[in-house]
């Protein structure tokens, strides 16, 4: 058993947890934030991918014990209340989801594909980004329509602020 | 608020819990004293059980108890079943094989269940399935069809001598040999479908609760149809008559009709939930996936089209041997029998058709249904055999298939379907338009000048949907019929719950069937809320799956939206001292036509139901049910072109520019039916150039992971330019065809065609890796050297 203290979605959380405990457990499991969701067991689908300091990573494939003291953001952290995350209301805008399985991972990587390239993504870079997400019912047009409106609305807020 | 109506792109209600991780999937939900399920898995294809030890097992920390397949048996839990019954040409019933939920003597493919760990939590379980100790004695397995039809093969089920499940037939054959005799040319082709994984994102996952006081059970399930889940755990499976069952399928993420089969691992839990008087979770992991969803499509067919000397087709013979897997799966026996060479006839004028069909048993995981289930594999054998033939004749792939369509309707197919509605050579010509087919010979010049190889490839598909006229499909042998439900609730204040036997994984049915409800009355959508996937609140329904909630699921909703208009009518004339045939609903009011006399909704619902004021002799309250049966299947279609580039050094292809053109007749909502080709589409393309479930010489499929199975990602596949022709169904209220398959029938065969178009060698089969078209096309280029 290991103790591990860390922020999620601002909020101090100090666990008692197995060594073995992987991030994406003890989101779902321990912290009850199901929004965080597991499509595979090789770190290929990016379902689970959460922001470690601020940077997309797979929390399936993370330890809890690698994230001590680290500051993590899941899909259920990212809107102001009731105001969306300009990534979530691009998606819902340009239907960029049908069951919803893949959405909060594809969202949270599609929100540090645009922080690394800002107002440089095009079609095929979002493309080449989103290779470590995969989704079943969209065939990506939408996704990818979705990541690049995304990147307008959210250099636009840059700029209002 | 006709804004919100029927034909209008709203954005869909449901995605802001999913847009900001509240969604509420199976694996999300928590209860109190849950305990986890973990199963032993048979490691060989083939394999005679000798002993089980569970003992090391059950003594290791947090294990609860482990079962095994003999506790099944002795607990009189029934078999799986298969739905539907398919007779061979001789008359005799198909053979089914006997599959236990967990194998007590002998196990048939690689995954199947064996025994069942039961722990505190799922590491636990996990830990503890490794400590049970199975004992085998392999057998000779058969993993493919050509292994298992051989003399002397290894026989999988005693009932099934030869392996063969049966030997199916459809159509004249005396008259296609006729045909046949009479052709100026014919034109063959052998392929094969390859065998696909459906992965939803969602791994399958089943939360099971047992109610001692009630004797009760609750089943909370990755289910497509929860009604028809409860109903075979209940009559067929002994678990607890359907009203001590209730099936919730709550969001589910994704189906393509992996999640339409009741599985052996919910059953299970079920059982389980009652052995061990504690809720029972089992979530399944992508692996248990691929070695447990139905696999869908892997067929082997041979083809001959004959041709008379105008090239018009004369006839068409099929022999496909279609691969079952280790047992047959609920719906299996019909995919490639009525759901397959019923479509045989295509969008063309065929007088006489012949196809046979056997089903085979092999030491794999079951074959079912996977989107399209049947269409698409009926699609790409036509489509390839047209494209084949063009090449063959000297003539236009695109004239050759014009001159081929059907062009009156109603029109009746040598194979059953009636199709009531088209106008192929619409959707031809857009697509035409739309890929500049006029300008395709200059496009491949320059990019013959730039090294590369480009061609383009055709499918002009049709499908049956809107599933299905149950006295049809009853004929045929279907256990069930295949009408739809709904209930409309007019709430006191006017606020209004639809209740639907329809489920949405990713449809977006809160969002079309509430835009059907909002626009009749005129309301916004906000106030309608649909409500589905829970046994306990919808009477009956049988599910989402073949492209049938628009067609079918949403007539019922109509026609209960009649009933519940018609009663409203009666009251606001009543009040409104009026004749109820003077009354129209407008935006939400009820008005006496050509006078301003207007009493608006929230006052009709609450009249109703505090029945102060009602005309006399009617009953008090606001809510109508209705169930729908289809008259006919409906038949969408369309046609797609495909532009491809393929590179010399590497046979790598790349889809320049892909085009679909579909008449679905009315759309609900565009933007949703977009989404549902641009999925749609995806599959295609990953099925003709991606994806293949490959079991090595003993029977593992090697592609049991993301890592080893290429699913499309996102740099795989091209924008998708989509655009619709129009012919309005006939056969249902709406106008509806359905849209939920049609990409993933219509898009393989052109991505084929385009590809072999390309390199100039059409003996190629799926999916065309680029280690695949690299080897196809150097005999070409050799010859073009030389």
């Amino acid at each position: 058993m290991a103790n591990v203290q860390l922020t999620v979605n601002g909020k101090a959380v100090s666990a008692d947890v197995e060594d073995r405990t992987l991030l994406v457990q003890l989101l779902r499991d321990h912290l009850g934030l199901t929004g965080t969701h597991v499509g595979c067991d090789t770190s290929q689908c990016g379902a689970c991918i959460v922001h470690i300091d601020g940077r997309a990573v797979k929390s399936c494939t993370t330890l809890v014990g690698q994230v001590d003291g680290a500051n993590i953001t899941t899909i259920e952290g990212i809107s102001k209340g009731d105001e969306l995350h300009p990534m979530q209301a691009a998606f819902r805008d340009n239907h960029g989801l049908q069951c919803g399985y893949c959405t909060p991972g594809m969202i949270m990587s599609a929100i540090d594909i645009v922080n690394r390239y800002g107002a440089d993504l095009d079609e095929d870079t979002v493309r080449h980004e989103l290779e470590g997400n995969i989704c079943r019912c969209t065939g990506y047009h939408n996704i990818v329509k979705s990541v690049l409106d995304a990147a307008s609305r959210m250099k636009l807020s840059i700029a209002a602020e | 608020m006709g804004v919100e109506g029927i034909g209008a792109s709203v954005v869909r209600k449901e995605d802001r819990r999913f847009i900001t991780g509240r969604g509420r999937y199976v694996d999300d939900i928590k209860v109190m004293g849950m305990t986890h399920a973990y199963f032993v898995r048979s490691p060989h294809a083939h394999a005679k059980i000798t002993s089980i030890d569970v003992e090391a097992a059950k003594a290791m920390p947090g294990v609860v108890d482990v079962l095994t397949g003999q506790q099944i048996v002795d607990d009189k839990v029934g078999n799986l079943i298969c739905g539907w019954a398919v007779h061979s040409k001789d008359g005799s019933a198909m053979k089914m094989g006997a599959w236990p939920a967990m194998a007590p003597e002998t196990v048939r493919f690689v995954g199947q269940a064996v025994a069942v760990v039961i722990a505190e939590t799922r590491n636990l379980a996990r830990d503890a399935a490794e400590a049970v100790e199975v004992h085998y004695e392999e057998l000779p397995s058969a993993h493919h069809i050509a292994m298992a039809i051989a003399p002397g093969a290894p026989q999988l089920h005693p009932e099934a001598p030869g392996n063969i499940v049966y030997d199916w037939s459809i159509g004249e054959e005396k008259a296609v040999d006729e045909a046949f005799a009479k052709a100026a040319n014919v034109v063959t082709f052998e392929l094969v479908n390859n065998r696909l994984v459906p992965n939803a994102m969602e791994p399958r996952a089943a939360l099971a609760e047992y109610n001692e006081a009630e004797e009760h059970f609750t089943l909370h399930t990755t289910s497509q149809n929860p009604h028809v889940a409860r109903l075979v755990l209940s009559a067929f499976y002994n678990i607890a008559p359907e009203h001590k069952l209730r099936v919730v399928a709550p969001d589910v993420g994704g189906g393509f009709g992996s999640k339409i089969f009741i599985y052996p691992e919910e059953m299970v839990a079920l059982w389980a939930s009652k052995k061990v008087r504690r809720p029972v979770k089992w979530t399944g992991d992508r692996n248990e996936a691929f070695l447990t969803d139905a696999h869908g499509r892997d067929h082997i067919s041979k083809a001959e089209m004959a041709f008379d000397a105008d090239n018009k087709i004369l006839g068409l013979r099929v022999k496909t041997h279609a691969n079952f897997g280790a047992y047959m799966s609920l719906f299996s026996s019909s995919v490639p029998t009525y759901l397959y060479a019923t479509l045989l006839s295509g969008q063309y004028n065929i007088p006489a058709i012949y196809a046979e069909v056997i089903g085979v048993y092999t030491n794999t995981t079951p074959v079912d249904a996977y989107r399209g289930a049947g269409r698409p594999e009926a699609c790409y054998l036509l489509e390839r055999l047209m494209e084949t033939a063009a090449r063959q004749l000297k003539v236009d792939p695109a004239e050759l298939r014009r001159k081929n369509f059907i062009t009156s309707f109603p029109h009746q197919t040598p194979v059953i379907m009636a199709y009531d509605i088209g106008d192929f050579g619409a959707s031809l010509d857009a697509a035409l338009k739309a890929i500049d087919y006029a300008g395709f010979p200059a496009r491949r010049e320059k990019a013959k000048s730039e090294g590369k190889l480009r061609g383009l490839g055709f499918s002009c598909y049709i499908e049956a949907c809107g599933i299905a006229p149950s006295k049809a499909v009853g004929s045929l042998g279907a256990g069930v019929g295949l009408w739809e439900s709904a209930e409309v609730r007019v709430n006191p204040v006017g606020t209004i719950e639809v209740l639907t036997g329809s489920h949405s994984h990713g449809q977006g049915h809160e969002t079309t069937f509430a835009q059907l409800v909002a626009g009749r009355l005129g309301i916004p959508i906000s106030q309608v809320s649909i409500v589905h996937g829970d046994t306990d609140k919808v009477q009956f329904g049988m599910g989402t799956y073949g492209s049938r909630s628009a067609a079918v699921g949403m007539s019922a909703i109509f026609k209960a939206m009649e009933k519940v208009e018609k009663k409203a009518k009666k009251i606001a004339a009543h009040q409104l001292e009026a004749s109820e045939d003077d009354i129209v609903i407008e935006n939400g009011e009820f008005k006496v036509t050509g006078t301003d006399k207007s009493i608006a909704l929230p006052m009709v619902a609450l009249a109703a139901y505090t029945a102060h004021n009602l005309p006399d002799g009617m009953e008090p309250g606001l809510k109508e049910g209705a169930f729908y049966d289809p008259t006919n299947f409906t038949f969408p279609a369309g046609s797609y072109i495909c532009e491809i580039e393929v590179d010399k050094g590497t046979g790598k292809s790349t889809i320049i520019k892909f085009v679909a053109v579909d008449d679905f007749g009315r759309l609900i909502n565009p933007m949703i039916v977009d989404g549902q080709v641009h999925g749609g589409l995806a599959q295609g393309i990953g099925q003709a150039i991606l994806e293949q479930a490959i079991y090595d010489d003993t029977g593992q499929l090697v592609t049991a992971s993301f890592m080893d199975y290429a699913m499309p990602r996102a740099d795989d596949v091209p924008s998708f330019e989509i655009s619709h022709t129009t012919t309005l169904c006939p056969g249902n209220p709406l106008g509806v065809k359905g849209c939920g398959e049609a990409g993933a029938i219509g898009a393989s065969a052109a991505v084929i065609n385009a590809i072999t178009d390309a390199i100039g060698n059409n003996k190629l089969d799926m999916p065309a890796t680029p280690d695949r078209v690299w080897h196809a096309m150097q005999a070409p280029l050799q010859q073009a050297a030389e």
